[in-house]
C-alpha cells in the first residue's frame, strides 16, 4: 500500500490487532487463550498484544513493515470474553491466517502460537485453551502412523478395549529378568506390556538386551495362546540418530510397536519417528511425560487438549490421556473432551468439555485413548463406560501386584474386561450394576475374585486442580 | 512352606481366541444376547470359520457373504447353524462389520471346533 507513510515510533497495539469485526475464515488457525493481564491494563489491548507478539508485532514501528503487506499477515484478536468465574481472566480469540505456518510443521505453529508470548510483561498468565486447525493444515500433517482401524486389523483385537501394562518396578530390573515379567503378563491374558517412560538404554539393562529378552517373550506368548501380543519398546533416545537405530532393530526382531516420549523427545522427533512408522509399518506408542508441568496449572500454560491435537498431527498411535479414576489428575468431561480429539473425525464446540471449537479433522486416523496409573479391577466397569471400545486401559501395579504373579494378574483383569464388555452389550448399565458384574464373574475366576479382595480399599480421590471454567 | 506359596496360583497358559474367551462358554442365549448387540448398532453380521490349527491366521473362510441389511436374529442363528452342520470341527467366529469405521465392531468366536 504505497499511500501508507512510515511512522517511527510504539504504537499500541490494538491499533492494529484487535479487530472486533472481523469474521474469521475456513483456512485461519483459531485459537482460544484465557489471559490474565496486569492490573491496570485494558483487555483490547493486552488481547491484542497476544495477538501480535504471536504472529507479526514487534514492540516497535520498523519500517521494513512497509516492504509487505501486514494486513494479509496479521494475526488479529476478533472476540473477547468472561471466563465464568474468574474476575481478572478473559478469553481472547485470535485468528491466524494459515500461511504464517510452514506446511505439516507441528513445532512451527507452537514455535509462533506459545513463543515469546508466554513472557510478555503486560501479562500476568497465559494460558492456550483450545486450537481449530483448518482442514487445510491438517491435510498437510501425516498423522498416526497406522491409527485404531489398522492397529484392530494388525493385532486382531475387536470389540473391546485393549489390556496393557507398564513392566514393575520401573527401574533396575536386568533385561531377562524384565522379558520375564512382559512374558508372565502376556501369557496370563494382556494384549500389550509396556517400557516405562525413563526405561531407555541405563546401565543396568541396555536397549538391545531389552530388545531381544523381549522379543523372545512376546513370540512365546504368542505361540503359547495362539493371540497376537506387543510390548511397546521405547526407543526415545538421546539423539535422533540412536532413536532410529532402535527403532530399526524392533523392526529387525519383528516387533509390532514401539514407543516415544513426545514431549521431552519433542515434535520434531516425534515426527520424523512417526514418519518412519508409517514407512516401516510399526505402530507407535506415545508417552506424555511432562505435560503435567505444561498443562495442570489453570491460568498458564497449555492445555492438554491442544497438545492432544498436536499429536495426532505429528503422528501416534496411543496416547496417554489419564483415567479419571486412577491416581493421576482428570476431571471426567475435560478428559472425555480430548478423548474426542483423539478418535473422531469431526468434534463440534462443546463448552461443557472445554471444547472451544468446532473441528474438522477429514480422514486423519484417529489415535487409541490409553489410561494408565493407579487403576485396578474395581475400577473396570467405570474405564469401559468412560473410554469406550478404542482405548487401552493399562494396570501396572493393577496385574503385577496380584498376590499369585503377574499371569494370575493378568487373567484377573481379562477377565473382568471381557465381562463388562459382555454386559455392556446385554445393555446392563455398568457404572450402576459394577459391583454385580465383577462379583459374577469372579465366581468362575478365582484370580479375579484375588485381585478383587486385593484392591477392595484403594481410592483416589482428591479434588481436581486443574477444573474446566463453570461460573 | 513360606507364606507366599500357597495351593492356589499356579496360573497355567490358556490357548485362548480373543474376545470373551476367558469367560465360561457363552451359552446360547448369551450368544444371541451378542448377535442382537451387533444388529442394534446397525452393524452386517458375519460368520468365519477355520479349523483350530489355523485360527491364529488373520483370514478364516467366510460362511458365505456378510449379512448385509439383516436386522433378524433368526436368519443369522440358521446360518450359524448351518455353518456348524457343514463344518463341525471348525471354530465359528460371529462378526460385526462397521463400515463407518471400515473396522470389525464386534468379533467373537461362538462355537470351539475339536
Amino acid at each position: 500500500m504505497s499511500e501508507k507513510a512510515y511512522e517511527a515510533g510504539v504504537k499500541e497495539y490494538r491499533e492494529k490487532y484487535w479487530t472486533p469485526d472481523y469474521v474469521p475464515l475456513d483456512t485461519d488457525l483459531l485459537a482460544c487463550f484465557k489471559v490474565t493481564g496486569q492490573p491496570g491494563v485494558p483487555r483490547e489491548e493486552v488481547a491484542a498484544a497476544v495477538a501480535a507478539e504471536s504472529s507479526t508485532g514487534t514492540w516497535s514501528t520498523v519500517w521494513s513493515e512497509l516492504l509487505t503487506d501486514l494486513e494479509y499477515y496479521k494475526g488479529r484478536c476478533y472476540r473477547i470474553e468472561d471466563v465464568p468465574g474468574d474476575k481478572e481472566g478473559f478469553y481472547a480469540f485470535i485468528a491466524y491466517p494459515l500461511d504464517l505456518f510452514e506446511e505439516g510443521s507441528i513445532v512451527n505453529v507452537l514455535t509462533s502460537l506459545v513463543g515469546n508470548v508466554f513472557g510478555f510483561k503486560a501479562l500476568k498468565h497465559l494460558r492456550l485453551e483450545d486450537i481449530r486447525f483448518p482442514i487445510a493444515y491438517i491435510k498437510t500433517c501425516m498423522g498416526p502412523p497406522s491409527g485404531i482401524q489398522v492397529e484392530r486389523d494388525k493385532l486382531n483385537k475387536y470389540g473391546r478395549p485393549m489390556l496393557g501394562a507398564t513392566i514393575k518396578p520401573k527401574l533396575g530390573l536386568s533385561a531377562k529378568n524384565y522379558g520375564r515379567a512382559v512374558y508372565e503378563c502376556l501369557r496370563g491374558g494382556l494384549d500389550l506390556t509396556k517400557d516405562d517412560e525413563n526405561v531407555n538404554s541405563q546401565p543396568f539393562m541396555r536397549w538391545q538386551n531389552r530388545f531381544e529378552f523381549v522379543a523372545e517373550a512376546i513370540m512365546k506368548a504368542q505361540e503359547e495362546t495362539g493371540e497376537r501380543k506387543g510390548h511397546y519398546l521405547n526407543v526415545t533416545a538421546a539423539d535422533p540418530e540412536q532413536m532410529y537405530e532402535r527403532a530399526e532393530f524392533a523392526k529387525e526382531l519383528g516387533m509390532p510397536i514401539i514407543m516415544h516420549d513426545f514431549l521431552t523427545g519433542g515434535f520434531t522427533a516425534n515426527t520424523g519417528l512417526a514418519k518412519w512408522c508409517r514407512k516401516n509399518g510399526v505402530l507407535l506408542h506415545i508417552h506424555r511425560a511432562m505435560h503435567a508441568v505444561i498443562d495442570r496449572h489453570p491460568k498458564h500454560g497449555i492445555h492438554f487438549r491442544v497438545l492432544a491435537k498436536c499429536l495426532r498431527l505429528s503422528g501416534g498411535d496411543h496416547l496417554h490421556t489419564g483415567t479419571v479414576v486412577g491416581k493421576l489428575e482428570g476431571d471426567r468431561a475435560s478428559t472425555l473432551g480430548f478423548v474426542d480429539q483423539l478418535r473422531e473425525s469431526f468434534i463440534p464446540e462443546d463448552r461443557s468439555r472445554g471444547v472451544f471449537f468446532d473441528q474438522d479433522w477429514g480422514s486423519m486416523p484417529g489415535v487409541f485413548a490409553v489410561a494408565s496409573g493407579g487403576i485396578h479391577v474395581w475400577h473396570m466397569p467405570a474405564l469401559l463406560a468412560i473410554f469406550g471400545d478404542d482405548s487401552v486401559l493399562q494396570f501396572g501395579g493393577g496385574t503385577q501386584g496380584h498376590p499369585w504373579g503377574n499371569a494370575a494378574g493378568a487373567a484377573a483383569n481379562r477377565v473382568a474386561l471381557e465381562a463388562c464388555v459382555k454386559a455392556r452389550n446385554q445393555g446392563r448399565e455398568l457404572e450402576r450394576e459394577g459391583r454385580d458384574i465383577l462379583t459374577e464373574a469372579a465366581r468362575h475366576s478365582p484370580e479375579l475374585a484375588m485381585a478383587m479382595e486385593t484392591w477392595k480399599e484403594i481410592k483416589f480421590e482428591f479434588e481436581t486442580v486443574d477444573k474446566l471454567d463453570i461460573g | 512352606m513360606a507364606a507366599n506359596i500357597t495351593d492356589k496360583g499356579d496360573y497355567q497358559t490358556l490357548n485362548t481366541l480373543e474376545t470373551f474367551s476367558f469367560l465360561p462358554k457363552l451359552t446360547q442365549d448369551e450368544i444371541y444376547e451378542q448377535i442382537n448387540y451387533i444388529i442394534a448398532q446397525g452393524w452386517t453380521p458375519s460368520l468365519e470359520h477355520e479349523h483350530p490349527s489355523r485360527a491364529f491366521n488373520h483370514y478364516w473362510t467366510m460362511w458365505k457373504l456378510p449379512f448385509f441389511g439383516e436386522t433378524h436374529l433368526a436368519t443369522v442363528i440358521e446360518e450359524m447353524e448351518a455353518c456348524r452342520r457343514a463344518y463341525p470341527d471348525h471354530h465359528i467366529r460371529v462378526i460385526g462389520y462397521d463400515n463407518y469405521t471400515q473396522c470389525q465392531g464386534a468379533a467373537f468366536v461362538a462355537y470351539e471346533g475339536r
